[in-house]
């Protein structure tokens, strides 16, 4: 029900080995201090859901987390390829994974039909496409009133989906704002549902009417954690660190650098290391 | 003006094929830079799409990725992903998709997904995001890439998104309603697809560029047409509002604040 908490504790009570978890934000707020808290709690054999793996599941397979991905597009945004991802894929570094791989829109409605209770995603998709012929989740329907042939996939369900928003009040509801990707769906389709947040206010008073709002008893627990999406960002706080995603490229194509790096910046601090790190990007 | 790269080129006889009442779908890297110099030249009321959801961009950098932060603050309307794909995109409302490619073939299918066996993957791609159904549900798809053997290929890896399949009729056999690759704009040809075979034919060569030179660089036997044209040269305003683009956006992203 939206209790505040630290977020060692937060992740502590969420996360068990073996689950299924989403990691969301769509290059925006993705919960980056979170991911870290799950690597340093050392919780593995887990299965990973999120559109773009990004830098986050990048971490998380280069620490060995993760038994199987689900996702659509497995790329440093802008920059190029995801290496650890690479290496566990090609070389099984340092561990072989499962991959189930889909398209965005695949992704972004089997999040919806999770949050809608619904045991599938239907929709006009894959037409002639390759993925269909090697990811057996994906398969057909024809419409019972047109006879038209549509794309079928299953819903997401996560045990506990882990995102990153700008606020939440004292009560516990949480606000979103920007880019809002695919998190309230995810949210809403998980058992579970973490967030850390920018800040914690009193209330939304005086607030737009439709702004994307998840109530309090949508959320399991809340942590606050200022910079917590670096080196993503959160709209109206901090920008991207670019720069940071450019220089990934480099720690991440080196398995000894990577694990440097890793013992540096998660193993070794907590999750108060993230307000720093977004001080040069405030606005 | 005669002193530009063939990327400047490319880019810009991408950006001119689009106008002011396109909604447009835009990928990431040379699309995104071919319609946003559209956008500040001769297309001011272009529509830009990012699938982050963001609609209606008018970015004054160029983003590095499909979700900065600089496409919402200048959109229209910024919508949840899940609306962008079912709404805008499988509603039919957007006219033209906007890809790269890193392997493409005569016809028009893109594979970004792996180079080599999908299980035993060579080199592992980033994948499809959303292109797949990009080509299957934008009303006309244009794809713009550097030419080279290894991208130019007989035959690609892996049918990340469909293009005219095998040729002639595939799209329709399949039941897709939509038009697919129409334009191919490289560093070197503008090429369109024939309209029996649909096969890409080179319909104008850059200035500066041979026969020889397409096919060196293409892994299939090139087909020009028999009108062969030159492309206009880079005039001075769309060079230097191409060159202004990317130095903000090299300046933003280094870390440093664009002026």
């Amino acid at each position: 029900m939206g209790k505040i908490v630290p977020l060692q504790q937060a992740v502590a009570e969420n996360l068990k080995p073996g689950d299924t978890v989403a990691f969301e934000g769509f290059t925006h707020l993705i919960p980056h201090a979170a991911a870290h808290e799950a690597i340093r709690q050392g919780i593995g054999d887990l299965t990973l859901i999120r559109m773009t793996p990004d830098i986050v599941y990048d971490q998380m397979i280069g620490m060995g987390l993760a038994r199987k991905v689900v996702f659509s597009y497995a790329g440093n945004p802008g920059v190029g390829l995801l290496r650890r991802m690479r290496d566990a894929i090609e070389n099984g570094h340092p561990r072989s994974i499962e991959t189930v791989e889909h398209s965005h829109s695949a992704m972004a409605q089997a999040y919806e039909a999770g949050a809608a209770g619904l045991p599938c995603a239907i929709f006009r998709g894959y037409k002639g496409a390759g993925l269909k012929a090697v990811n057996p989740d994906i398969r057909s329907v024809i419409c019972p009133f047109t006879g038209e042939e549509l794309a079928a996939v299953p819903a997401h369900r996560p045990d506990v989906t882990f995102i990153h928003a700008q606020k939440a009040n004292r009560r516990g509801d949480v606000l979103i704002e920007g880019i809002i990707g695919v998190q309230k769906e995810a949210a809403l389709a998980a058992s579970r549902v973490v967030v850390t947040v920018e800040e914690i206010v009193e209330d939304f008073a005086g607030l737009h009417p439709n702004l994307c709002i998840l109530p309090h008893w949508t959320i399991t627990a809340i942590a606050e954690v200022p910079g917590g999406a670096h080196p993503s960002y959160a709209h109206g706080y901090y920008d991207r660190d670019n720069a940071a995603y450019l220089d990934w490229d480099k720690v991440s194509s080196d398995r000894e650098a990577f694990a440097a790096w890793m013992q540096d910046n998660v193993l070794a601090v907590g999750p108060e290391a993230f307000a720093d790190r977004v001080k040069g990007l405030r606005k | 003006m005669s002193d530009f790269t063939p990327t400047e080129m490319m880019t810009i006889a991408a950006a001119r094929q689009l106008t002011s009442k396109d909604v447009c779908f835009v990928g990431i890297g040379a699309p995104s830079a071919a319609c946003n110099v559209a956008r500040l030249t001769h297309a001011p009321d272009i529509t830009l799409i990012y699938e982050s959801g963001t609609i209606g961009t008018a970015p004054d950098v160029l983003p590095l990725s499909i979700g900065d932060g600089e496409l919402c603050e200048t959109a229209v309307s910024t919508v949840s992903v899940p609306e962008m794909f079912r709404y805008w995109l499988m509603g039919g409302r957007i006219s033209i998709g906007f890809l790269g490619a890193a392997q493409l073939d005569r016809f028009g299918n893109i594979n970004t997904t792996v180079i080599g066996d999908y299980h035993h993957p060579k080199v592992r791609l980033p994948g499809g995001g959303g292109a797949p159904e990009i080509a299957s549900s934008c009303g006309e798809v244009y794809i713009t890439l550097k030419q080279a053997k290894r991208a130019m290929v007989e035959k690609i890896d892996f049918f990340t998104s469909f293009g005219h399949g095998e040729g002639g009729d595939h799209r329709q056999r399949l039941g897709i309603k939509t038009k697919g690759p129409t334009l191919l704009i490289t560093d070197l040809a503008i090429w369109r697809p024939d309209p029996e075979t649909k096969e890409f034919v080179v319909r104008s060569l850059h200035q500066g560029v041979t026969r020889e030179m397409v096919q060196e660089t293409c892994g299939w036997t090139v087909r020009f047409a028999d009108d062969l044209e030159e492309t206009p040269p880079p005039t001075h305003e769309e060079l230097e509002t191409l060159r202004a683009l990317n130095e903000r956006t090299r300046l933003a992203h280094s870390g440093g604040k664009a002026a």
